[in-house]
């Protein structure tokens, strides 16, 4: 089956005044028809970077090398790396739809929810009086759409955000912390949404750092670290038994297992040891982690803790 | 009763305009132990910990500390006092003015009480040990450090001054897990080691149940 994007070799570069942020690195992955991936990690380690990249939305000191290839619906393949500007505004919102990271400063403070809801509806083609039910389907009570933007508290202006991006109903939906400062009911909301949705047929591309969210309701789960993908395998048995040591690490953290910290701190991505990544902070480590892991059974380890082939 | 040691707030109502935030709500937090405080989105538990941390004053009912009544906010509560109470907010980015380096961020409140430079300089850097910011962030200004980076020299900041309570509201929802779970320790031993009372605002049902000796609901009531 043709996967909906498929991103192959995926570089982001950013050129500082004495340094290069290494951000995103030789990163491949496939986003399928009514899949949701989880791409989960620490702040800092490229992950909104990928959603943004993918989006044409890097600022202008930003170098992209590699692919990401969009298959519309009924339409020719779109290569969106390097694509112009003018072809990207067809595709974004009716295509691909972001749910931003900080609605705050994303949303105009001048017009109102349902000026921007009915104007984005309008220009997609779909009917402006579906606001109201858009809206309750993202978990806002359409009388909120009213009301200006400073007006929402976080979580409201949170569910407007993602009532944009589901009004065009996109094939791809990439959601960029949507979760971030709800409390735990709402969370759920918006998770189930999500799920409801690629249950319907869309490609969800799940941005968080959140693991108990990725547990929820992740099909195949991605663990980036210092700006490469260490494990990218189904969610269920990356949960059951984390193949990379960070996954592991990381899973150990959590209040519901050990709650230990993993010791040291993720490398600069300015300036990334030439090995492996996770080498200075891991119980493995042997002298072959000098040399940059290849990923085999979706796991870029030289001592994996599940045994090959297992997953 | 009230010459017990703790922190607490009595019969504290809110209201902002028409609207009633808090309405007759008590709370206390005793040296060494961790309250969590859980509630729904918007139910008040932040405007609550602000009233606890001297930073709003309440309409109605008043804040113990160690059993002396604090009244008044800000301007209106000596300094010496409010120093004793440190605060962690959920967003650092609010929360850490974004001209100043990181070293400064930690050394503000140091400075504020006229600590020599010497002390100054020795406390920060063992306020960054703690928590893990290496010299080369220290020097760098908020924007060009990640939330978890951010949000541990805020919680360098709010422990500057060895605080005897530390009202957490939301602070590690923001963070992912290894750097939750790093906060979380920093902030038990230095309750170990000063009998810090701690209150956890959380809507994070495993976080509240490993963390907190004593769980509190909604609205809660007692003294």
């Amino acid at each position: 089956m043709t996967p909906t994007l498929a991103v192959d070799g995926l570089s982001v570069r950013f050129r500082l005044r004495d340094a290069t942020v290494h951000a995103v690195t030789d990163l491949s992955l496939t986003l399928h028809r009514g899949e949701l991936l989880a791409v989960v990690g620490e702040s800092g380690c490229g992950k909104s970077v990928l959603a943004h990249a993918v989006l044409g939305l890097l600022p202008a000191n930003a170098t992209v090398t590699g692919t990401a290839t969009l298959h519309p619906d009924g339409a020719p393949p779109v290569q969106l790396i390097g694509a112009g500007e003018r072809q990207l505004r067809t595709l974004r919102g009716r295509y691909i739809g972001l749910v931003p990271q900080s609605p705050a400063t994303s949303l105009t403070p001048v017009r109102t929810g349902r000026a921007l809801l009915t104007e984005t509806l309008r220009v997609h083609g779909r009917l402006p009086a579906n606001a109201d039910q858009v809206a309750e389907e993202a978990g806002l009570d359409p009388h909120d759409l009213d009301r200006y933007p400073f007006e929402l508290s976080g979580g409201m202006a949170q569910r407007l955000a993602t009532a944009l991006a589901l009004a065009p109903d996109p094939g791809v939906l990439l959601a960029d912390e949507p979760t971030a400062g709800l409390d735990r009911p709402l969370v759920d909301h918006t998770l189930d949404l999500l799920r409801r949705r690629c249950d319907a047929g869309t490609a969800v591309l799940l941005i968080t750092h959140d693991l108990t969210a990725a547990r929820r309701v992740a099909d195949t789960v991605a663990v980036m670290y210092a700006s490469r993908i260490a494990e990218h395998r189904p969610a269920d048995d990356l949960f059951a038994a984390p193949s990379h040591p960070y996954t592991a690490a990381l899973l150990d953290a959590l209040p519901d297992r050990a709650f230990r910290p993993i010791p040291g701190h993720p490398p600069m991505l300015t300036a990334l040891p030439p090995g492996c990544p996770f080498a200075p902070r891991c119980t493995q480590a042997d002298d072959a982690c000098t040399a940059l892991p290849t990923t085999t059974h979706g796991t870029a380890c030289h001592h994996p803790l599940t045994p090959a082939g297992a997953a | 009763m009230t010459d017990r040691p703790g922190l607490a707030a009595h019969d504290i109502t809110v209201s902002y305009g028409r609207h009633t935030v808090l309405d007759r709500v008590s709370l206390r937090v005793e040296p060494g132990e961790t309250v969590g405080l859980r509630g729904p989105s918007g139910c008040g538990k932040s405007t609550l910990l602000r009233v606890l941390a001297l930073l709003h004053r309440p309409d109605h009912g008043h804040v113990t500390l160690d059993g002396v009544a604090v009244t008044g906010a800000r301007h209106t509560v000596p300094a010496t006092t409010r120093i004793r109470i440190g605060v962690l907010f959920q967003n650092p980015r609010s929360a850490a003015d974004p001209r100043l380096s990181l070293t400064d961020l930690i050394a503000e409140p140091l400075r504020a009480m006229h600590r020599p430079p010497d002390a100054v300089a020795t406390r920060v850097a063992e306020l960054a040990e703690a928590t893990g910011l290496t010299t080369d962030l220290l020097r760098r200004q908020p924007h060009a450090v990640s939330d978890g980076q951010l949000q541990r020299a805020c919680l360098a900041r709010a422990l500057a001054h060895h605080p005897d309570y530390l009202l957490c509201d939301e602070a590690t929802t923001m963070l992912d897990a290894s750097t939750q779970a790093h906060v979380a320790a920093v902030i038990t031993d230095h309750q170990h080691r000063h009998n810090t009372g701690v209150i956890l605002v959380t809507h994070d049902p495993a976080l509240i149940h490993r963390w907190a000796h004593r769980i509190i609901d909604w609205p809660p009531t007692g003294t």
